[in-house]
């Protein structure tokens, strides 16, 4: 992990100052994680802002599966199906409104504003 | 007096609280007749419906009128009841549909009891609402193959639908879209509401059998029938999609259901969840008409499934033995509402 991390460190140096810093600002700084918890076949959320560069984890309170799944253009992703307890981590790196859905059960359904 | 009233307030704060906002999970709920932990289990009175579409009697009646009309079909002899019978359950006894012409079609014709309380139309849930759903079989070619330039026409010129339009929908014309309203109002009040069961919950002892209360528990239990995951409180089913591992999933090229609406792996081969209140009334099973009997049906379960690929992460092989399979069964028998008297309607002329 910590090698990865100076390799890309390294690379990074070799970009303008200002790239550094932003990239710094955007990525280490300030990025934060939100959870999002699926019970009772809803999201406990029914919209959340996050900014580009944090990550949410979605993880299933309830005794039977779920799926998260995105086909917004801000954010295309498909976590499949995960279990009571269980939870997967997303990382929004794009600015948009992100509809995140469960596939299983399409009543579920929150939006995530990216800014 | 105060603490009373306090705690009266409580109580019921807490049963508001529970009704509305979370399922019960086998090891909360208490299996005797009329228990406070299986009210969930009774649907509400009356469906919802779309705030342009109130179903008044006049609609109602219109709508049943729609519904049995087999002028609509483009042969001028197929109604939405020749497959949507009431007469068998409110489908056709079929593995799969007959359209236009006696072609077979892929896919059973799912019964249309209770489909107002559902969220989501259709084996793959292309529909949302009924209003949506209703002239979509008239346009497809395979199904009624409606001509809609004559259809309007011969409302147009018949004195007593004209009227039965304009008393439904004053000022809103006939149209495709208050000929779908019509049918839709009249779809709200096909429902069965009145099982054994729902007697049972309600508190009559001798409603259900030990037998087929044992088979209820087991439906619920997630480490036996595990039924309720799927087939949840109050309608028996979750709005969702799920493959269970039909055998024709194992087919050449099989039937893909709700991935052709959501291009995810895990909706290859998934389908909606049907009710199975009057269940006893639209045999053969399955979107595929493969289970003739309920027995059959439970064998499938037993077994997880028969083709398991993409199968649904909350399929497995159950632990049942042919005592508790025949309970689940004998409790399923016991979701039939008694039939009750139907009117058949004179068609306008
Ligand atoms: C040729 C037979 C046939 C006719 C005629 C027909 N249906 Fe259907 N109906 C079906 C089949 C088959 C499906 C399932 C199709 C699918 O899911 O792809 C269906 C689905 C439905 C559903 C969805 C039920 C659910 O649980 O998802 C409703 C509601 C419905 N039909 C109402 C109607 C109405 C109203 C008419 C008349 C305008 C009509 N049908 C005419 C065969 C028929
Ligand atoms: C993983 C979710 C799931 C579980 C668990 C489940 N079902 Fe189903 N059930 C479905 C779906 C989805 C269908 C429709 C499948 C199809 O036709 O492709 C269905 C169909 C049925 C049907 C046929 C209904 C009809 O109108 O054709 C019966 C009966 C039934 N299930 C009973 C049961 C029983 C009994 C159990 C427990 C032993 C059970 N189900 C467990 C999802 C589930
Ligand atoms: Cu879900």
């Amino acid at each position: 992990m910590k090698c990865i991390k100076l390799n890309a460190w390294k690379r990074k140096s070799k970009l303008t100052l200002q790239v550094l810093i932003l990239s710094a600002f955007s990525t280490v700084a300030y990025s934060e994680t939100f959870k999002v918890l699926q019970k009772d076949k809803a999201f406990d959320k029914e919209t959340l802002q996050v900014k580009v560069g944090d990550t949410v984890h979605f993880e299933n309170a309830d005794p039977f599966f779920h799926n998260v799944f995105s086909l917004s253009d801000a954010k295309f992703f498909d976590l499949g199906s995960f279990p009571k307890g269980e939870s997967r981590p997303v990382i929004f790196d794009k600015a948009g409104t992100v509809e995140v859905e469960c596939a299983i059960h399409p009543n579920m359904k929150m939006v995530i504003e990216v800014k | 007096m105060k603490i009373k009233a306090v705690a009266g307030t409580l109580i019921g704060a807490l049963l508001a609280f529970n009704s509305v906002s979370y399922a019960k999970q086998y090891h909360e709920m208490t299996f005797k007749a009329g228990h406070e932990s299986l009210q969930e289990w009774l649907l509400p009175d009356t469906p919802p419906y779309p705030k342009n579409n109130k179903p008044t009697k006049e609609r109602v009646e219109l709508g049943k009128v729609l519904f049995f009309d087999p002028r609509i079909g483009g042969d001028g002899n197929m109604s939405c009841a020749t497959c949507h019978n009431p007469l068998l359950g409110w489908s056709d006894a079929l593995p799969t549909a007959k359209g236009f012409k006696s072609q077979v079609l892929g896919r059973a014709t799912p019964v249309v009891t209770n489909t107002a309380y559902n969220s989501i139309q259709m084996w793959d849930g292309r529909k949302k609402s009924l209003e949506d759903q209703a002239v979509g079989p008239m346009e497809a070619s395979v199904e009624m193959q409606t001509n809609f330039t004559e259809l309007l026409n011969l409302i147009n010129h018949t004195d007593a639908y004209k009227d039965a339009f304009e008393a439904a929908y004053p000022g809103e014309g006939i149209s495709k879209d208050t000929i779908a309203k019509a049918i839709a109002s009249f779809e709200r009040t096909i429902i069965s509401n009145n099982s054994p069961f729902d007697r049972w919950v309600k508190g009559d002892k001798k409603a259900l059998t030990q037998q087929e209360v044992e088979g209820f528990k087991l439906f619920v239990n997630p480490d036996k029938g595990n039924c309720a995951v799927c087939h949840s409180a109050p309608n028996f089913t979750d709005d969702g999609f799920h493959n269970i591992g039909l055998p024709t999933w194992g087919d050449k090229n099989p039937d893909m259901g709700r991935y052709t609406e959501r291009p995810l792996r895990l909706m290859k081969g998934a389908f909606k969840t049907p009710t199975l209140r009057d269940i006893t009334l639209s045999a053969p099973y399955f979107h595929d008409g493969s289970s003739t009997t309920l027995e059959e049906v439970m064998d499938h379960y037993a077994a997880g499934g028969k083709v398991k690929t993409n199968l649904s992460p909350n399929m497995k092989q159950l632990n049942l033995t042919d005592k508790e399979k025949a309970a689940i069964v004998a409790f399923m028998k016991k979701l039939t509402t008694p039939p009750k008297k139907f009117e058949l309607p004179l068609l306008p002329m």
